[in-house]
């Protein structure tokens, strides 16, 4: 009997764990529409399963105040409802989407003070790593994952370490992190997650045309990226930003026992507890060394 | 300076002062001189380069002596030439040594002018040859000495403080290749019957001897000790040679005899003590900490006879004679063990065999020493990592360990911080919804997507063609400028008239460089005065560059 399911997991098997950024203030101020978004995606989620019997895809909802699984292909209790007007997946999805909605919105108390929220992209991501760690588990024969993160809203400075463990992790059990970011300037995060991780970063020129750039890039699975050519980026912004403000910073200090990142001269690291040396006293040398003493720390 | 290019006397042309000379006519030019006797016939005629000519010697006008010029080749010949009257004499003096003169420096004119001594740095004739031959040998090397030296952009001795390393070395100290010894056994020597006589004879080359002593300590120790004390080398070699043939007859019984009748063959013929002893010392100094893990292939037990094929019938018990019992094995096993240790003294410089013989002890007795630290180094070591680990006490290390303060507050607190810091950052577009209105409106797309299904068609044709184009065209257009190969770099993508030109230009100004760094801390004029021609140099290299490569680079822009 183990033969029989080996020929069925070929090279080109994928479970795409697609992060949906659900973020409200961020699609009522863009200039593709939610439901436009919705109508791409969807189409694009029935070509990745038609493309192999086996593939799987898994959605999980990005939302302002929390993250949520909204649909997984492989689970059996996809109860075709509503109208016959359109296949059970995206009927599913929907409803699921929208009970989401109802009770992120009911977690959130705050009003965004002016300025486009960010939606929670670590909590995400933590939580595709984990469902991809637990097929990694399920035994030898499992389809190839990789994560593919659709986002419009800006980068967190916040989230910073939280996605860079992530992506560390990623990196770590070889899940190539995909990103398309739909918004209007460049997200730092994303195109280092895609570049550290061995995924595709792309910012489509054309919104209308959405589903055209998911077909063509995303939808390639991890054994055909071999031998096809996919858009390079030409640079990668890898700028840190600094634990004491969430700026983002360049140049730096860097604690010498735990690696935290500071952007001014500190006499303690806030992070371990380590007390740093005297520093250089002319100001023409703004990045003097981080010289410390080891002390115990009650 | 007389102007002459050639000179033609009458001279008699001498094999030595004694000798009453052929006459004939002498002419001398740039590159030789030429003898015509006035006999045709009498074989006289000569033709001597003066590139040969070392120097030449002649006789002062005021002595009786006849007017003779002898100019000396070589090899150590001589030729005499004596002239008619002393002016003549003069005259060919003064030419050849004109001529000796100008050939003396032609070979190092050949190469830059700028390989001139200088006045403040005394260079010996050996140093300049290294010199000279270093760049002869090192093409890139010339080009820099051409640029800079010769560009008077640095000094001669500058250039070559740069590289010490290249200077310093003593040709005649590199130690050269050895000849190992052969994988072939040849002391395994052979001798030649004489059917007739009946007699066996063995030759013994330099080299068998050798390989004799390094294969068998305990011939070498005999031969120190033997010879010439107690016997010739004659009668050492004869009695091994015996034992040999002894040995290889397999009559133990005769070996045992005429071991017991002749004490000397009987060292040869017994195992080699030394040899044994270094053996057990080199179990002992096996490592015992090496990690061997057994797999299923060294599983031997559960075959028969331990996978060994013996036949037991034929072996016999010889208790006395194995002493005398030398297998091929172990004679393989030295051998080969001799020839991977390699050669440490060379066969043709020790002119006997007692030279020989002294020399391998000596190079013996250099390697015990080395010997011993090691070993004992490996005793130190044998405890500490034997140690098993459960049963150690937990190690205190000097370090304090590493306290992460509250992770929750570093994570979560900084929410205000951001809110704060991030409102004068980028302008993004703003949200001017409330919460409730932007709630509402994606749960009204919801809404309507449930109730009119996926819009037809998903994509507009024309948007999707155009798309489809522009990615293709992207991806074509990075392949051009970054390279399908990740590793390849631009430099490979050039031509290489170009790529050749870049490198050398690199080359220049990696060497500017590295004098124009070594000259700080400007203390004195000279180094002040080096800057600034070394700033010179670097600023003419642009302008260069740019005449070079300004078409290519703007295809790159």
């Amino acid at each position: 009997m183990a033969s029989a399911p080996s020929k069925l997991y070929s090279d080109d098997v994928s479970l795409v764990v697609v992060l949906l950024d659900t973020n409200p203030f961020f699609w009522s101020s863009s200039s593709l529409s939610f439901s436009q978004f919705l109508t791409h995606v969807l189409a694009f989620f029935n070509a990745i399963l038609t493309l192999n019997q086996l593939n799987q895809v898994v959605v999980i909802a990005t939302g302002y105040n929390s993250c949520d699984y909204v649909y997984d292909s492989s689970s059996t209790g996809n109860q075709s409802v509503g109208n016959g007007r359109m296949p059970s997946l995206c009927a599913t999805l929907l409803q699921n989407l929208e009970e989401f909605m109802n009770k992120d919105e009911q977690l959130g108390k705050q009003e965004p003070e002016g300025r486009i929220a960010c939606s929670l992209l670590s909590g995400s991501l933590s939580m595709a790593l984990c469902y991809i760690q637990r097929v990694f588990r399920s035994g030898l024969l499992h389809p190839q994952p990789r994560i593919l993160c659709l986002q419009g809203s800006p980068d967190g400075p916040e989230q910073y370490v939280a996605i860079m463990n992530a992506i560390f992790s990623a990196q770590r059990s070889m899940v190539p992190i995909d990103s398309c970011y739909l918004g209007a300037q460049n997200s730092a995060f994303l195109q280092q997650a895609s570049y550290i991780t061995g995924g595709v970063h792309h910012k489509p020129q054309q919104l209308d045309g959405l589903f055209q750039y998911l077909l063509t890039i995303f939808g390639t699975d991890l054994h055909s990226r071999n031998f096809l050519q996919l858009p390079k980026p030409v640079g990668v912004d890898f700028r840190a930003s600094c634990f004491c403000h969430k700026n983002t910073i360049d140049m730096g200090y860097i604690c010498s026992v735990c690696l935290s990142i500071y952007c001014k001269h500190l006499k303690k690291c806030s992070t371990c507890g380590s007390v740093f040396g005297q520093a250089q006293t002319q100001s023409d040398e703004p990045s003097a060394t981080n010289r410390k003493r080891k002390t115990t720390d009650a | 300076m007389s102007g002459a290019a050639q000179v033609t006397k009458r001279a008699k042309y001498k094999i030595s002062v004694k000798d009453p000379g052929t006459t004939g006519a002498l002419r001398m030019n740039d590159q030789k001189l030429m003898f015509m006797p006035d006999n045709r016939n009498s074989g006289a005629k000569l033709v001597v380069e003066f590139k040969s000519i070392q120097g030449h010697k002649y006789t002062k006008e005021g002595s009786n002596k006849p007017p003779l010029i002898n100019l000396a080749n070589a090899q150590g010949g001589s030729y005499i030439f004596e002239f008619d009257s002393y002016s003549d004499l003069h005259v060919c003096r003064d030419f050849v040594s004109k001529v000796l003169e100008k050939s003396k420096e032609t070979p190092n004119a050949a190469l830059e002018k700028s390989a001139v001594k200088l006045p403040d740095e005394q260079l010996s004739e050996e140093e300049m040859q290294l010199r000279i031959k270093l760049l002869q040998e090192n093409s890139e090397l010339q080009k820099l000495h051409r640029q800079f030296v010769g560009g008077n952009i640095l000094t001669e001795a500058e250039f070559w403080a740069a590289r010490k390393k290249l200077l310093d070395r003593d040709p005649s100290k590199k130690s050269k290749q050895r000849v190992g010894f052969k994988s072939a056994m040849i002391s395994d020597i052979r001798p030649a019957t004489d059917g007739r006589t009946n007699k066996v004879t063995f030759s013994l080359t330099p080299e068998i001897i050798l390989q004799i002593f390094a294969e068998k300590p305990a011939v070498h120790r005999a031969f120190l000790n033997f010879v010439p004390n107690k016997m010739t080398e004659m009668e050492f070699w004869t009695k091994y040679c015996r034992a040999e043939y002894l040995s290889r007859t397999k009559n133990y019984h005769a070996v045992v005899a005429e071991a017991a009748e002749d004490e000397e063959l009987a060292v040869f013929l017994k195992e080699d003590d030394i040899l044994a002893n270094e053996v057990r010392k080199k179990i002992r100094r096996v490592d015992p900490t090496l990690d061997m893990e057994a797999d299923e292939g060294d599983d031997y037990t559960h075959l028969p006879d331990h996978g060994i094929f013996r036949d037991g019938t034929k072996e016999s018990n010889e208790l006395q004679s194995e002493h005398y019992r030398r297998t091929l094995l172990q004679d393989l096993n030295r051998h080969a063990a001799v020839v991977l240790e390699g050669r440490t003294i060379d066969v043709e410089r020790e002119d006997s065999t007692r030279a020989l013989a002294e020399a391998l002890a000596r190079s013996k007795r250099g390697n015990e020493g080395a010997d011993n630290n090691a070993n004992e180094e490996r005793l130190d070591r044998t405890p500490r990592v034997a140690e098993i680990e459960d049963l150690q006490a937990p190690h205190c290390l000097p370090l304090a360990p590493l306290s992460i303060k509250d992770a929750r507050e570093y994570f979560d607190s900084q929410q205000a911080n951001t809110l704060k810091a991030s409102r004068d950052s980028q302008a993004s577009m703003k949200c001017s919804l409330s919460r409730q209105e932007a709630y509402g409106s994606v749960r009204d797309a919801i809404s309507e997507i449930k109730d009119m299904g996926l819009s037809d068609p998903i994509v507009n044709p024309e948007v999707a063609l155009k798309v489809y184009s522009g990615l293709t065209h992207n991806i074509s257009s990075i392949k051009y400028h970054l390279g399908k190969n990740p590793r390849e770099t631009v430099l490979d993508r050039l031509p290489s008239a170009t790529k050749e030109k870049l490198l050398y230009h690199w080359m220049s100004i990696q060497e500017l460089l590295k004098h124009f760094w070594s000259s700080y801390p400007i203390t004195t004029p000279y180094l002040y005065s080096k800057v600034n021609r070394l700033k010179d140099a670097l600023s003419n290299i642009y302008p260069q560059l740019e005449v070079y490569f300004w078409p290519e680079f703007t295809a790159f822009a």
